[in-house]
């Protein structure tokens, strides 16, 4: 951990101290609205993250993403509604599940050498099955959705993550800071430098000696359970799941897109991707909305233009450019 | 009873095989320009709309705006493939579905905004007609979308099988390297079999009109229902687009008839799942 923050440049420190105190500082000033969008920006900055340490680094493309999501907001608000155990002890059944649907993807794909698209499609295929299975099953109330329920006597307990914005603001904030330094340690780590090795040439990196499929399962496994935290996050902010809209394939790729805007396979895209993306988003709602445009698509647009206009544009995404910018390129890439 | 199953797999089939003529321009593309089209249901949502306008303002029947909607659909398609796609061709796969995932989620939301989400249906004159053989009644749109489809796709390998540019376009398919170097202008041949995979798409979007109403939600859906068709029929296979196509209708039409109709396609990914296991190559395809 110290070798990590050696490794950031001065003005690095300085920069992430900053912007640290002023996060925990800002629910002193700034209103409900405010941090219900920055709280938004973690949330997408965690889950981004997530994802990004299968794609950006171990080299996987998953577009089923949104299947860990939501089982693992499924499993939480279960948990929490028919046997009362609370989120705290229900995430790590959460993890557990969707770990393990994880590794039963992780492992029919590279066991059986499915890779690159036919990979992105057996992921989609597995998020999709899903999501119809979940619409079809009694217990977590079918199409019809679950609900966890507001009980004002609970308002407080957060402990059972029962409360107001400023909870879910100091928690995504906390989610996503230790998903940054979490990436930023493994990729320091033996594990990270074998996933960079099988990113770049999988055949090259099996003759040293590295067992990419270890390895690739490893990327998998930790990438679905630190998603799945974030689906009990999202049970318990939003305190409703529908299968239509947890699992669907556009969640998937609207989770993909603050990691790619930002950077893949850089420690602070997703983080800045995020900054960058969901704000836009939210201004042009309330743009549109002033202009009496009652338009539910503009959004969507917006996000297609900018992912064509990045890719097309700027592959590696804002971060490597801004850093650059910043003088905030740390030694070790 | 078997002659309901019978009647129910024959209406799949028939249905299979419009999915079939639209997975066909997927598995085309895929094959010669190696980039996945990940917005290729989208673009099909797209003719099913040009195909409903046109039916309420010119009363024209969607078998007949299949030839103007194909010819448009290969412009688009050129047009495309040379603006936008071209840089794409080589790089890596995940910034191709993340530029065409970019394209399809404008297409749709676009629909959204000047359609809205309601279906839009065209209800032809011989819309509930069948034709009755035996104790099997078989739904006469549907089997003139199926002949269609059979058609277009006949055209399609004649064009590939017979032609000189069909045959310049297999060889940049078979050795990109080799095709350059005997002269081929591989940009155009690129943009022209992108062109031509669109129109596959645009003769199956006027065809699908008979199966389903318009909805932009079906984008996503129906871009799915293409790649489960292509890979189980085998990517870069033709003949394996039209056999795919044709399991995919009678798994989906037997699982809504047994089961029920909302979880059609899960026995569809079930299939997905399946052959990426067990015959990543598909069924008709050959190993790389």
């Amino acid at each position: 951990m110290s070798d990590l923050w050696r490794s950031v440049t001065l003005r690095g420190r300085i920069v992430i101290a900053l912007a640290l105190g002023v996060l925990l500082a800002l629910p002193l000033a700034a209103d409900r609205y405010v941090l219900s969008v920055l709280t938004l920006i973690f949330y997408f900055a965690y889950v981004g993250q997530a994802w990004n340490l299968m794609m950006g680094y171990a080299g996987q493309l998953s577009l089923g993403h949104a299947l860990y999501v939501g089982v693992g907001g499924y499993v939480a608000a279960l948990l929490w509604l028919r046997l009362g155990i609370g989120p705290w002890l229900g995430v790590f059944a959460a993890v557990a599940v969707a770990s393990a649907f994880g590794a039963a993807i992780g492992w029919l794909g590279f066991r059986f050498g499915i890779a690159g698209v036919y990979f992105a499609l057996l992921t989609i295929a597995f998020a999709e099955f899903t999501r119809i299975g979940f619409d079809h099953l009694e217990l977590t109330g079918g199409a019809a959705g679950l609900f966890l329920p507001f009980e004002e006597k609970r308002v407080g307990e957060w402990w059972n993550l029962r409360g107001g914005q400023l909870l879910f603001y100091y928690l995504a904030l906390g989610l996503a800071s230790s998903a940054v330094l979490l990436v930023a340690l493994m990729v320091r780590s033996r594990l990270g430098y074998q996933w960079r090795a099988v990113r770049e040439d999988e055949v090259a990196a099996r003759a040293l000696g590295i067992d990419a499929f270890a390895v690739k399962m490893a990327a998998v496994v930790i990438s679905s359970a630190m998603t799945a935290v974030g689906g009990v996050f999202y049970a318990f902010y939003y305190n409703n799941l529908f299968p239509s809209q947890v699992f669907e394939i556009s969640r998937s790729i609207e989770l993909i897109l603050a990691p790619i805007v930002g950077g893949l396979g850089t420690v602070f895209g997703p983080v800045i991707g995020a900054f960058v993306l969901t704000p836009l988003g939210e201004a042009l709602i309330a743009g549109t909305a002033r202009l009496g445009i009652d338009a539910p698509g503009v959004k969507a647009v917006f996000y297609g233009i900018i992912l064509i206009v990045i890719i097309s544009v700027m592959p590696n995404g804002v971060w490597p450019r801004l850093a650059e910018m910043l003088g905030l390129k740390a030694r070790t890439s | 009873m078997w002659s309901i199953y019978l009647n129910v797999a024959i209406e799949g089939v028939l249905t299979g095989l419009v999915y079939g003529l639209m997975a066909l321009g997927l598995s085309v593309i895929f094959g010669v320009v190696r980039v996945v089209n990940f917005a290729h249901g989208e673009f099909a949502v797209v003719a099913m709309y040009a195909t409903y306008v046109l039916f309420t303002a010119f009363r024209l029947d969607p078998l007949w705006a299949l030839l103007p909607l194909a010819a448009v659909f290969f412009l688009v398609g050129y047009v495309l493939q040379a603006a936008l796609i071209n840089p794409f061709v080589g790089r890596p796969e995940h910034e191709q579905f993340i530029l065409l995932v970019g394209v399809g989620i404008i297409i749709v939301n676009a629909l959204l905004i000047g359609f809205g989400p309601d279906a839009r249906p065209v209800n032809l004159s011989y819309g509930f007609d069948s034709y009755e053989i035996g104790p099997l009644l078989i739904d006469k749109p549907r089997v003139f979308a199926a002949a269609a489809a059979i058609a277009v796709a006949a055209v399609l390998f004649w064009f590939f099988g017979r032609t000189r540019t069909g045959a310049a376009i297999r060889a940049c398919a078979d050795n990109l390297v080799g095709a350059g170097v005997v002269g081929l202008n591989v940009r155009r041949l690129y943009a022209l079999t992108f062109g031509l995979g669109l129109a596959c798409v645009g003769a199956a979007g006027a065809l699908l009109v008979t199966i389903a109403d318009a909805a932009p939600s079906l984008g996503p859906a129906y871009t799915l229902v293409a790649f489960i068709v292509v890979i189980i029929g085998g990517m870069g296979s033709m003949a394996g687009a039209l056999v795919g196509g044709a399991l995919i209708g009678v798994s989906e039409a037997l699982a809504g008839f047994l089961f029920a109709p909302s979880m059609k396609s899960m026995f569809s990914f079930a299939l997905l799942i399946a052959v990426l296991v067990l015959r990543p190559q598909g069924l008709m395809g050959q190993r790389p």
